[in-house]
């Protein structure tokens, strides 16, 4: 759910980084913060656990710039990915309003991926969304892994409507900037529909 | 969608600039911010220059929002008030209108009471403006007004802000 701001000007969207733990959400984040301009970014939060993994969400506020004169704002959180963080998932998930599923493509990850991409499909059902209607972008991590599956069988497995996939390696930076405009560009075409 | 955008206008704006100028004073707070329960900062006023306000926003929903995850565990609707206790500083959040967050914060120049009793007072007067607020937008969208920003941007401006 956006949220425009006419007395300042402003429209502020939500985007969550989904996907089963260890896949690389909150490394997106922090590659997306380094490489972004100061004036540009706020600053980036992780609530994470002394061992860095994401025990509540991470958040980044991203200001892209102007359209017609409103400054566009992007929230950027992720959830945490391991399986009994359930009821957290569903909090961060509140609001949103385009997901970004990042897959781990290493074999061995395969099962988590398709578990974790169900996880999501029923806890938006639970807040009253449907993936299938919302700006929603799937990113193969993890490319320059030597077990990492092709693209295909990925695709196959994770993305039978064809929403729009990029290859990733966030650790390098790689299809991390070019996941992000396609959300945020898919967003802002369902706001101008006036959805 | 199961929520609608909330849109805020001018009008609107000023009076709730209002309530929580005078609340600010009459609670004799540091600052005080009103925040979207998605955590999107609504507005804010005192020293809000000293505080990074788009965390704040950010924190502030999520600990509501895992709050009223823990309320429903306990067979409760939710938690409206919350209070955090510091050394100097104090933070009074409660739900206003059960879709926005009041944030209060004071030091010793004021006391838990004195917040609580002039929070609740505030707190009807901006469920008020909320409700018309939201009256305003859906009518707004079923006469399908056309001052809504995005509806005649092009491609083109939204590729202009990736370039």
């Amino acid at each position: 759910m956006s949220f425009i701001n006419y007395a300042s000007r402003e429209i502020n969207c939500k985007i969550v980084y989904y996907g089963p733990g260890l896949c690389g959400k909150t490394t997106n984040l922090q590659y997306v913060y380094q490489k972004t301009a100061e004036d540009a970014k706020g600053k980036m939060i992780s609530l994470a656990t002394e061992t860095e993994r994401t025990l509540f969400f991470d958040f980044l506020p991203l200001s892209l710039g102007e359209i017609r004169g409103f400054k566009t704002r992007f929230h950027l959180y992720t959830v945490p990915g391991q399986v009994f963080y359930d009821a957290s998932r569903k909090l961060i998930l509140k609001g949103v309003d385009g997901v970004v599923f990042v897959a781990d493509s290493q074999e061995e990850r395969i099962d988590a991926n398709i578990e974790s991409l169900e996880n999501l499909r029923i806890n938006l059902k639970e807040q009253g969304y449907d993936l299938d209607k919302l700006p929603y972008i799937i990113q193969y991590n993890k490319r320059d892994l030597p077990g990492a599956m092709s693209v295909e069988e990925l695709r196959r497995e994770l993305n039978p409507t064809n929403v729009p996939e990029f290859e990733a390696c966030a650790t390098t930076g790689e299809g991390v900037f070019e996941t992000l405009k396609a959300v945020a560009k898919l967003i802002l075409v369902d706001l101008k529909k006036g959805k | 969608m199961s929520n609608p955008t909330l849109v805020m206008y001018d009008e609107e704006f000023q009076e709730i600039n209002e309530v929580i100028g005078r609340l600010l004073k009459e609670a004799n707070a540091t600052v005080i911010f009103l925040v979207d329960k998605n955590g999107q900062l609504i507005s804010g006023v005192g020293e809000t220059e000293r505080f990074d306000t788009t965390s704040l926003a950010s924190l502030t929903a999520g600990n509501i929002a895992a709050t009223g995850g823990l309320a429903k565990l306990i067979g409760e609707k939710e938690f409206s008030i919350l209070f955090h206790e510091g050394e100097k500083d104090n933070l009074h959040i409660s739900i206003v209108g059960g879709r926005v967050i009041l944030v209060v914060l004071f030091d010793n120049r004021s006391s838990l009471g004195l917040v609580r009793l002039r929070v609740k007072k505030s707190s009807e007067e901006l469920s008020t403006i909320f409700e018309n607020l939201m009256k305003k937008s859906e009518e707004r969208e079923k006469r399908g007004s056309s001052d809504f920003p995005f509806a005649e941007i092009t491609d083109d401006d939204i590729d202009n802000l990736f370039s």
